[in-house]
């Protein structure tokens, strides 16, 4: 897998079919439904319980905007991801390229996914910061692997970002 | 147009929660990236507001990047660098850091962008 950025877009070139599919998997790793500690994490509380006015107010006001926000920055990346679907060559590595304007969504969107995903396996800290363990063995590994992935991808935006 | 909240203080001011609205709505259709201009506030304090009642707190949390902790910082309080990365290992390394303290309904504005870039964020009276 290989990184560069243009003067409009990002590239991740050379991406083979397994990493291909975890970024087909952004989009749909983003829905919290059935995990209530994901939804919990995606929409937090803006006070403590002792302002029940105010996390009312947000719940009424605030929320259904955020979950608009995210779900725009979502299709985003998806519209992006088609592109991997593309390929005549079903099992040939492929490239992605992002434009500049799409990378805050991008970010947003891994984002949400990460969040979404160690809500869900309750990844602790110390688990999160192994890079060194296998993804292979059980899907709570293979999730910690994505969460570790998309991570990485964050970096690379960021640090395109910085450098643009 | 950036990511930046309003800073109109009458508009603000007219409607705390139901301006939440405008200011995503502006994140939404900015996803502008760069963080090499930020909007530098310049914090003019008068004795009055010196003394406001609420802060916005900042909390850990394992997943977020510590990169992204801190271009989120410059980006919606228009930080220099050096000072979203101390508040950034702040939130890191002792659980939580307060980055603004003023009025309720900016610290609300404020809490909103947090929440729309994902960091755990609250409000809370000072003390």
């Amino acid at each position: 897998m290989e990184f560069r950025s243009t003067e409009d877009q990002l590239e991740i070139s050379e991406l083979d079919p397994f990493l291909a599919e975890l970024l087909r998997q952004i989009p749909a790793s983003t829905k919290t439904e059935c995990v209530p500690a994901a939804e919990q994490r995606l929409f937090s509380a803006p006070a403590d319980p002792t302002e029940p006015e105010l996390c009312a107010e947000w719940k009424l006001y605030v929320q259904p905007e955020l979950l608009r926000l995210f779900g725009t920055a979502t299709e985003t990346v998806a519209s992006d991801l088609q592109q991997l679907n593309e390929s005549e060559k079903p099992f040939a590595n492929c490239t992605l390229r992002i434009p500049h304007e799409h990378a805050a969504a991008w970010l947003s969107a891994l984002n949400q996914a990460r969040l979404v995903i160690a809500a869900k396996y309750n990844f602790t800290e110390k688990e999160l910061c192994d890079h060194y363990r296998s993804p292979i063995g059980s899907r709570r590994d293979l999730s910690l692997f994505q969460v570790n992935f998309y991570g990485f991808l964050q970096e690379f935006i960021l640090r395109e970002l910085e450098s643009a | 147009m950036s990511w930046q909240p309003r800073r109109g203080g009458a508009e603000v001011a007219l409607s705390p929660l139901l301006a939440s609205a405008h200011v995503l709505v502006a994140m939404e259709t900015s996803f502008e990236s760069s963080v090499e201009n930020p909007t530098i506030e310049h914090e003019i304090r008068s004795e009055e507001a010196v003394g406001l009642p609420w802060q916005v707190v900042v909390h850990n949390d394992p997943v977020n990047l510590m990169s992204y902790v801190t271009m989120v910082f410059q980006k919606v309080f228009g930080f220099p660098r050096e000072k979203a990365e101390r508040h950034m290992l702040e939130v890191h390394q002792s659980g939580r850091s307060i980055v603004w303290s003023g009025a309720r309904e900016r610290g609300e504005l404020y809490v909103q962008q947090l929440h729309g870039y994902l960091l755990l964020a609250t409000i809370e009276r000072v003390g």
